[in-house]
């Protein structure tokens, strides 16, 4: 690990410029993904400037129904808020599947967000990688693949983001308030991360000195009857194979809205638009929720190797669109 | 870039200079000599170096000592109360929830940590009722432990340790 400088934040304009001035400076919140990197050697700041205490840490309903979670909320904490497990179930359980009790304790809403992938190879400063090392090639593509994408990849990078909290976010249409030297800016969650294209080292569409400060949810009464599921390789404590986050609204037996979004299939959490397009206005049955799930994964180009999460996504958005109108006392296997 | 630091642990007051890249597990281990927090993979997928800080569980491998400059840490070896066992060190001897003992203080702060979050009505991932109140079935306490591996596979009486711990 290179020596480097720490700087504790007395503000979020002091943080910002901090970071400006110094090229090589990174923020730091929780930690629990930045410090690992520091000892894996996949990234080398010379100054940390820790935002982890600034105020940024409150859970606030908006005038209009929405909810305003601070940048610095441990993601424990959101997982337990009252109002998000009442009205925004499915953000709660994709909380609560991510990580540990002790890692959530220390893991901040902006530090998940922008938690940098699991690809074994990134994290494996021996091998090549474009996303670590731009133009080194990708070790992935031809190697281990299991955690890999099917959907959105490039020639030179297949990671995926293994956020589970921002396939939730991203099911609820959420914000991001970013400030930097020109001000503050709402950035919407389906834009924040990128599909890898031929700059696969680029996650989001921040620059250096962007600071997170809040994620805004909006109303969405539907949410309340949201989940999230994740499959995975053991039953706890693993990342998502495949994970799905969903909200469904029934009108007399036919699907009013739909919110569906996918983790651990792309480089970003997966809005799965053209799903939802097929059920809007069909009848919620078994059969309605297989064709739209096999309309949204006609676009994968899965990976020798880890061909098996396409089924394995197709079968689980089924199952929670089956869970979610079961709740309604309908999608079953006769309707 | 060396800085002081004062951190409490245990209820001792420690001062000291560390180099910033100093992990909290280290500046324990390395710098003040107290041992009962473990460094298993030092890459926070073990919670061998689970402390309460702040009164939080944490793994404090992956936390920087300099960020916690002020903060108030309890190890395994500063729950006792005297020669009185905490109840869940209690329950961990007389469940036998150990083999080798490395994981132990971890899963102990772990343990500790996690009943004070069940005690608040916080859910787990396998929590049917999301607003209902918490039962710490075996289900429950296997969940919200896994964050603390055991090389010696001694889970089942982890799990009968902390059903004790629970209890009273
Ligand atoms: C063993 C293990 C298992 C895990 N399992 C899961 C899992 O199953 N699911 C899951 O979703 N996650 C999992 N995680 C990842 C975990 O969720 C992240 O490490 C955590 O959310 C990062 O938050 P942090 O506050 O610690 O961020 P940090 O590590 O402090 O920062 C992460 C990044 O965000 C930047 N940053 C932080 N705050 C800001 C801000 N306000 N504005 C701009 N940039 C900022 C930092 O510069 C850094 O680049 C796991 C982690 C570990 C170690
Ligand atoms: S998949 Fe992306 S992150 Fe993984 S080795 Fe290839 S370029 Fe690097
Ligand atoms: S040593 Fe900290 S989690 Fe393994
Ligand atoms: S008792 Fe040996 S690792 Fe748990």
């Amino acid at each position: 690990m290179i020596p480097f400088d720490y700087r504790r934040a007395q503000d979020p304009a002091d943080a910002v410029t901090a970071v400006a001035e110094r090229p090589g400076a990174a923020f730091l919140a929780g930690g629990t993904n930045l410090v690992d990197h520091l000892k894996l050697g996949v990234t080398a700041p010379d100054l940390l400037v820790d935002v982890s205490r600034l105020p940024l840490d409150g859970v606030e309903s908006l005038p209009g129904g929405g909810l305003r979670i601070g940048a610095a909320v441990r993601n424990s904490d959101l997982a337990a808020h009252p109002v998000v497990r009442e009205r925004y179930p499915m953000l709660s359980r994709a909380l609560l599947s991510g990580a540990s009790g002790q890692l959530r304790n220390a893991a901040t809403t902006a530090g998940n967000l922008l938690q940098r992938t699991r690809c074994v190879y990134f994290q494996d400063v021996t091998t090549p990688c474009n996303k670590r090392d731009p133009g080194s090639g990708c070790s992935a593509i031809g190697g281990y693949t299991r955690y890999h994408a099917i959907l959105g990849a490039s020639e030179h990078c297949i990671a995926v983001h293994p956020s589970d909290m921002a396939v939730a976010m991203r099911a609820l249409d959420a914000d991001v308030i970013v400030l930097s030297q020109d001000g503050e800016r709402r950035v919407p969650l389906a834009d924040l991360h990128r599909l890898p294209g031929d700059a696969p080292h680029r996650d989001t569409v921040l620059d250096h000195a962007d600071l997170i400060t809040a994620v805004e949810l909006p109303a969405l009464p539907m949410a309340r009857r949201s989940t999230y599921r994740k499959v995975r390789d053991r039953a706890s404590y693993a990342f998502a194979l495949v994970s799905v986050a969903a909200a469904l609204e029934l009108d007399d037996g036919m699907v009013g809205d739909v919110r569906l979004a996918l983790g651990g299939v792309a480089h970003k959490p997966w809005r799965a638009s053209t799903a939802e397009e097929h059920l809007r206005g069909a009848p919620a049955t078994v059969e309605t929720f297989r064709r739209a799930a096999d309309a949204e994964l006609a676009a994968a180009q899965p990976q020798p190797g880890n061909e098996f999460k396409v089924r394995m996504a197709r079968n689980t958005i089924v199952a929670v669109l089956r869970e979610l109108a079961g709740a309604h006392g309908m999608g079953g296997e006769h309707r | 870039m060396e800085v002081p630091i004062t951190i409490r642990v245990d209820g001792a007051e420690r001062s000291m200079t560390i180099d910033t890249r100093t992990t909290l597990l280290d500046a324990m281990r390395d710098r003040l000599s107290i041992m009962s927090p473990k460094k298993g993979c030092d890459h926070g997928q073990c919670g061998s170096c689970t402390v309460l800080l702040d009164g939080r569980r944490v793994v404090s491998c992956l936390a920087l000592a300099v960020a916690h400059d002020g903060a108030e840490i309890t190890t395994a070896a500063g729950l006792a109360d005297g020669a009185e066992l905490h109840p869940v060190q209690q329950a961990f001897v007389d469940r036998d929830g150990f083999q080798c003992g490395y994981c132990t203080p971890g899963q102990i702060c772990s343990a500790v940590g996690m009943l004070e979050e069940a005690k608040a009505g916080h859910p787990s991932h396998v929590t049917d009722d999301l607003t209902g109140p918490i039962d710490l079935d075996d289900a429950e306490l296997r969940e919200r432990m896994s964050g603390n591996l055991c090389r010696c596979g001694a889970y089942v009486n982890i799990v009968a340790a902390l059903r004790e711990g629970t209890a009273s």
